[in-house]
């Protein structure tokens, strides 16, 4: 019997000669990662076990980006709590502000996810990495302090379902809306515990900064890692980060046997999925753009780990040139590292942004999940290019929020409503 | 692992953000997490809560975030188990990690109502609804859990493996 993607990046991880799903290994982990929320619980756990050193000061990622830069004082020390642990273990990936970035769209970009890599974050949405053929997945500080000090972290072996797209998707459709609508048809726990291992023609042509957001959103669904089998693409984004940053080598292509075992098989023809929303209080309530009527808003945020990339930039800017946002909306924009705001400067897509009334703030999480940067009030409504539409996410828990592609927002602020983007292109 | 108290029903994919909303995880203090336990799902919950009660919540209970905060702040509360149709798996892992002990069974979530005296035994597999008089069978933990949660927890296990 032959085994998944998933399955053989776990199995390299381990010194077992077989596993199989259901099964409890303990694993290497290749790199282990921390914010400012959630490494503080990691770090105050490493210290009671009375560790000296961290498993490999190289290994040992630091990301504040939460709460920074810091929101108040409260936040600030948390933010210490991480720069102080750094220094004395001498860590060569914290990331201070200045440097940081939004961690998923960060550490691809620095070169530190490899393909065939075993990736656990102290982050739900570490599941992103996937997009480069890695297992990644999020677990709490308990494991993270654990892998702080072995270099380990155990996992029951998951069992997989493979998701195959066909055919070429429509204008304006991205990895978000298939992933959106993917979520849709199987439900916020549809792959509770299980791989999501994204396939086919579709997926094939995909590009990276769409397969990144695909893979991010395996959480949104209950996955435990969602994963692309790397292939052209994939070397060629390798390619693209100066060779003196990156992690040594190319990492490992690993692809699913042909008689791998799944737990189920979802078809999905990309052709019919148009520009979707996913309604309050669930990244689950999908729905088609068009068929929203004269949904109001009052805030715009097009950001985060999700689609806070160039690319995503890129289609915002295409559909904001020249315009202007409506004046009761809120528009604010949030590059998701610094290298990503000196590209969006460099073409020129801040000055879009400003100019269509909107904010182009530093990089953060911030108003993702309520931290700061963009709060909502009582009773407001945002439509926003994030992750999550729980009660309360972005603020006031009688707010709302949508969550769509950058260019449904961006055609959102312009018409001051839920918007297709043909209705303003 | 056993334990009994009074039933508090929430209904299903309640997530990390109403168990703890985000704009408290700017600490690590536990006493002060236990303040805001469920707030976004029941404001009063953090009031009413008496230590040694139990949550019985639906189906993917602790779906969202990754924040340890959230079953942290849920034992800091006092509550002595978390029985529910299913649950979100970093949620699961976090809570037998920190030991808060937690249990699936779908016909308990659904039988019990908010109020009824419950006692749950881990190590005998089963839950007692004892206002309504029914047993519910449970599942054992496998024994890699089970030894993680008779170590008190990850930090603990890992403490007795490098002895």
């Amino acid at each position: 019997m032959g085994y998944t993607i998933t399955e053989k990046i776990l199995l390299k991880h381990t010194k077992l000669k077989a596993i199989h799903p259901g099964e409890f290994i303990r694993a290497k982990v290749d790199i282990c990662l921390g914010n400012d929320i959630t490494a503080p619980f990691a770090i105050e756990e490493f210290e009671k076990l009375g560790a000296k050193d961290v498993f490999d000061r190289k290994r040992v990622v630091l990301v504040p980006d939460h709460f920074a830069p810091a929101k108040d004082m409260k936040s600030a020390n948390q933010c210490k709590r991480l720069a102080v642990f750094a220094k004395k273990h001498n860590l060569t990936n914290y990331f201070e502000v200045g440097k940081m970035g939004v961690e998923h769209a960060l550490l691809p970009e620095q070169g530190l996810v490899l393909p065939g890599d075993l990736i656990i974050g102290a982050d739900s949405h570490t599941c992103t990495y996937g997009a480069l053929g890695a297992f990644a997945s999020g677990v709490g500080s308990t494991d993270l302090a654990a892998a702080f000090a072995t270099g380990e972290c155990w996992f029951k072996v998951p069992q997989s379902i493979k998701f195959v797209y066909y055919g070429k998707p429509r204008k304006w459709v991205g990895g978000k809306d298939l992933i959106l609508y993917t979520i849709g048809k199987i439900g916020v726990d549809g792959a509770r515990y299980k791989a999501m291992e994204f396939c086919g023609e579709t997926i094939e042509k995909l590009p990276m900064d769409d397969r990144l957001t695909m893979c991010n959103m395996a959480i949104e669904a209950g996955g435990k890692n969602g994963i692309i089998a790397p292939d052209k693409i994939t070397r060629q984004y390798l390619r693209s980060i100066k060779k003196e940053k990156r992690r040594p080598g190319d990492g490992k292509f690993y692809a699913s046997d042909k008689d791998a075992v799944y737990n189920e098989t979802v078809e999905i023809d990309a052709r019919a999925v148009e520009p979707v929303v996913a309604c309050p209080d669930l990244p689950s309530n999908v729905k088609p753009v068009k068929s929203l009527k004269d949904v109001a808003i009052d805030q715009v945020v097009i950001g985060s780990c999700t689609n806070g990339r160039l690319s995503d930039l890129e289609i915002a800017a295409k559909i904001l040139k020249g315009k202007k946002a409506r004046s009761n909306v809120r528009l604010i924009v949030i590059p998701a590292t610094q290298k990503i705001y000196l590209e969006a400067m460099k073409e020129g897509l801040a000055k879009i942004f400003i100019d269509a009334g909107g904010v182009f703030s530093t990089p953060t999480c911030g108003p993702c999940l309520g931290g700061h940067m963009g709060i909502l009030a009582e009773g407001e409504r945002a439509i926003a290019t994030t992750n999550r539409n729980f009660v309360g996410r972005m603020g006031h828990p009688n707010s709302e929020v949508y969550l769509s592609n950058p260019a449904v927002a961006a055609a959102s602020a312009v018409k001051g409503k839920i918007a297709h983007p043909d209705e303003v292109v | 692992m056993a334990c009994k108290g009074k039933a508090h029903k929430f209904g299903d994919n309640v997530n990390t953000d109403e168990i703890l909303p985000a704009r408290y995880l700017n600490t690590t203090d536990k006493a002060e997490l236990s303040r805001h336990c469920m707030e976004d799902a029941d404001k009063n919950f953090a009031h009413k809560v008496k230590s040694g009660d139990i949550i019985v919540a639906g189906r993917n209970f602790g779906c969202g975030s990754s924040r340890e905060h959230a079953p942290v702040a849920i034992k800091a509360a006092g509550v002595s188990c978390v029985i529910a149709e299913s649950f979100a798996r970093i949620f699961f892992r976090n809570s037998i990690n920190i030991g808060l002990p937690i249990v699936e069974s779908p016909e308990a979530s659904k039988g019990i109502a908010k109020g009824d005296t419950v006692s749950v035994d881990t190590h005998g597999g089963v839950i007692k609804d004892l206002t309504k008089k029914r047993a519910y069978k449970i599942e054992k933990y496998p024994p890699f859990m089970e030894q993680i949660i008779a170590n008190g927890g990850l930090m603990n296990s890992i403490s007795k493996r490098k002895r």
